[in-house]
């Protein structure tokens, strides 16, 4: 570096020789423009959120041997999905004819009487039966509820005609 | 500025899994779970609205394993070539006899196709065989039994989704995941 300052110093009036100085600078625009347009593609196509996932345990399949527990119909709660996005329940064993309610998947719906009646009967087991006209949304959807009011038993059960029945006969 | 733009742009690229082109868009429900689909060994059965069943898996050599094991099953032999495609395949809901055909399409023409879905009827069983297939070679190759994850549209039947879950059950797999969306979590009031 000394060297070269000496030389500079030295050389005079030496400027004329030299090239025409080129600018350093260079137009960014398109550079910048294409690294905006990746940007943007990239956000576009990456998919973020991984999907989230429920566990169901479906029951083993019992064997011949084992030894069944009869639910209790004072334990027993049964909710009804049925078609067009509606959800009846009733207390009790069907055999037992119970009064069928109509709810909803609100907040105020089946959440509130899910929490009154665990609030009554902590053993309560919740037996949720799908109407082959229900869609999968209502059944995720009251598998959700269960999460959110901490009901630990429920099963998903087969719909039986007498429930079906039951529907019908109620007209709600 | 620049710097930055360049920057997120390497990040993109670098977290970026594209979405895959899947044979079927299905819409899927929302719930408050917020476990996260593994991201490895998940073999996947989709159920669409229109109650056909599509299968996958995310593992290239499982599905080149399963397909051997169906397709000797079902009398059917692919070439290596035949086994690639099918194995890129993102999904399928196809007989076991129609595979051969499919993967030979010119990939526009394959998109195109209407895929009817896997029988899962009692008779023609072919989702169990996959999964009991795939299962085996998720098992051999990953050394892991895979999580089980049924993907089903919103509006996807009941009968369908019951039928699925009771093919499992069969199969004395009783531990599945439903895959949904996210939705915030509500609390419950007294």
């Amino acid at each position: 570096m000394a060297e070269i300052q000496q030389k500079d110093s030295g050389g005079g009036k030496g400027g004329k020789k030299r090239a025409k100085k080129m600018s350093t600078k260079i137009d960014m625009t398109p550079m910048v423009d294409l690294a905006f347009l990746l940007l943007t593609f990239f956000m576009l196509t990456t998919t973020f959120a991984k999907p989230k996932v429920m566990q169901i345990s479906m029951p083993v399949k019992p064997k011949p041997e084992d030894e069944q527990q009869e639910l209790k119909a004072s334990d027993a709660f049964t909710v009804l999905l049925g078609e067009n996005n509606k959800l009846y329940y009733y207390e009790g064993l069907v055999s037992e004819k119970p009064q069928l309610q109509l709810s909803s998947y609100s907040a105020d719906g089946i959440r509130q009487v899910l929490v009154n009646r665990r609030a009554r009967r902590p053993s309560t087991v919740v037996l949720i039966k799908a109407a082959d006209k229900a869609n999968y949304k209502n059944m995720v959807d009251i598998l959700d509820e269960m999460t959110i009011t901490g009901q630990q038993k429920y099963a998903l059960v087969d719909i039986t005609k007498d429930d079906e029945n039951l529907i019908t006969t109620s007209g709600l | 500025m620049v710097d930055l733009a360049f920057l997120l742009v390497t990040f993109f690229m670098l977290t970026a899994t594209p979405t895959e082109d899947t044979a079927v868009v299905v819409d899927t429900p929302s719930s408050i779970s917020e476990k996260s689909l593994p991201d490895k060994g998940v073999l996947t059965i989709t159920i669409d609205k229109d109650k056909r069943v599509f299968f996958s898996s995310d593992s290239q050599p499982v599905k080149l394993k399963a397909l051997e094991t169906v397709g000797a099953k079902y009398g059917q032999s692919f070439s290596d070539k035949e086994k690639k495609q099918f194995s890129l395949l993102p999904d399928f809901g196809l007989e076991a006899q129609q595979i051969k055909g499919f993967v030979n399409l010119p990939a526009e023409q394959r998109k195109a196709f209407k895929q009817p879905g896997i029988p899962t009827d009692s008779l023609n069983n072919q989702l169990a065989e996959w999964v009991m297939a795939a299962r085996s070679a998720n098992i051999s190759v990953l050394n892991t039994a895979p999580y089980i994850a049924i993907k089903g549209d919103g509006l996807a039947d009941v009968p369908t989704v019951k039928k699925v879950i009771k093919i499992l059950q069969e199969k004395n797999l009783n531990r599945f995941y439903l895959v949904t969306d996210l939705e915030t979590k509500p609390v419950a009031s007294n």
